[in-house]
């Protein structure tokens, strides 16, 4: 976690030409293995959830290979398990999921091949991998998003596989206070973001956002609104 | 149960869809200065909201409870340039004692 040396004068380019340096893809592995940990027990805690709510032991784990993300299978497992439609469950999990929109369209350009390619390579776009990726001039290292992406997916599945077929024998999760994992990691990731007094607005502005939102709009839209704080940028000299 | 597997399908391809949008949208053109200044932006945004409902909110509801002192915990530690896996240790102990003293 230590920080570069960047050069004193800041207009001055200092770059080589040349395509910008990606760390490869084992070193997006390595890195994408603390969040890995946290993201089995997370995956155990769906498949306890989706067990307890009747799924059995095959659709969990189906909804996990299928889907591929925690936070849309949480909020349509809890939509179906509150009595909730298909209908309502699904719409719940496009609105958390909404962020991979504007995560996607900041991608595209640093993904490989022509357009069905990238989007294929989309896919491997989550959360963690997108901010450690992500260069902060609106670039991205594909190899080091797609190595940190491998083995967050492979935890998600395998940790809903031993959640669903272990079911209620495991000990509850939020005891051992593991869900603070990903707010803490995120807020590491964070604090890199926060050297620009221009950023740290944004961050206050979207705080504020989520927050007032969080009462009155279903989950995951504030998160998404929150992203609109970014149309500060708007305002920068090119 | 038909409409559990019903809604993983569909959940599955909606989110295979918002992931695969901006790609097919954008293809290999580059973005103008301002979009990149924007998109820049974007991380500190989404990352403080990610935070702020992970830590505060249940559903739609503002919570304080262990989590918010476990990021609180971990926030400090970052402060003192703490590794990053003590920083996370930190905010796991801090919540799991606090739920453990609450009972």
């Amino acid at each position: 976690m230590e920080t570069e040396d960047r050069p004193a004068d800041r207009g001055a380019n200092h770059e080589p030409p040349g395509p910008p340096a990606d760390r490869g893809y084992a070193a997006g592995a390595r890195a994408g293995l603390p969040f890995a940990v946290a993201t089995v027990v997370l995956g155990v805690s769906f498949g306890v959830l989706a067990r307890q709510l009747g799924w059995g032991v095959a659709a969990p784990i189906a909804c996990s290979l299928l889907v591929l993300s925690g936070s849309a299978q949480f909020a349509a497992a809890s939509i179906l398990g509150a009595g909730g439609g298909v209908g309502a469950a699904t719409l719940a999990a496009v609105f958390v999921n909404a962020r991979f929109l504007p995560m996607g369209l900041a991608v595209a350009p640093s993904l490989a091949g022509g357009r069905l390619r990238r989007a294929v390579e989309g896919q491997m776009v989550v959360d963690a991998s997108w901010a450690m990726a992500n260069r902060g001039d609106g670039t991205f290292e594909r190899k080091y998003l797609i190595g940190a992406t491998v083995p967050q997916l492979s935890a998600w599945i395998a940790g809903t596989a031993v959640g669903a077929v272990a079911g209620g024998l495991l000990a509850d999760p939020e005891a051992l206070g593991l869900d603070v994992v990903f707010p803490a990691f995120f807020l590491i990731l964070l604090a890199e973001e926060l050297r620009e007094r221009r950023a740290v607005t944004v961050a206050v502005l979207a705080g504020v956002v989520a927050l007032c939102l969080v009462p009155f709009a279903p989950p995951g839209v504030p998160v998404v609104a929150a992203c609109g704080a970014a149309l500060l940028g708007l305002w920068s000299r090119p | 149960m038909t409409a559990v597997w019903l809604t993983i399908v569909l959940v599955a391809l909606a989110s295979a869809a918002l992931k695969a949008a901006g790609p097919l949208i954008l293809g290999d053109r580059q973005l103008g200065p301002r979009a990149t200044a924007v998109i820049a932006l974007l991380a500190p945004a989404l990352l403080t909201a990610l935070v702020l409902v992970d830590t505060v909110t249940t559903g739609q509801r503002l919570v304080v409870d262990a989590r918010l002192a476990g990021v609180a915990a971990a926030a400090v530690a970052l402060l003192l340039r703490a590794p990053l896996l003590l920083v996370l240790a930190v905010a796991v102990a801090t919540t799991a004692l606090l739920r453990l003293l609450a009972g």
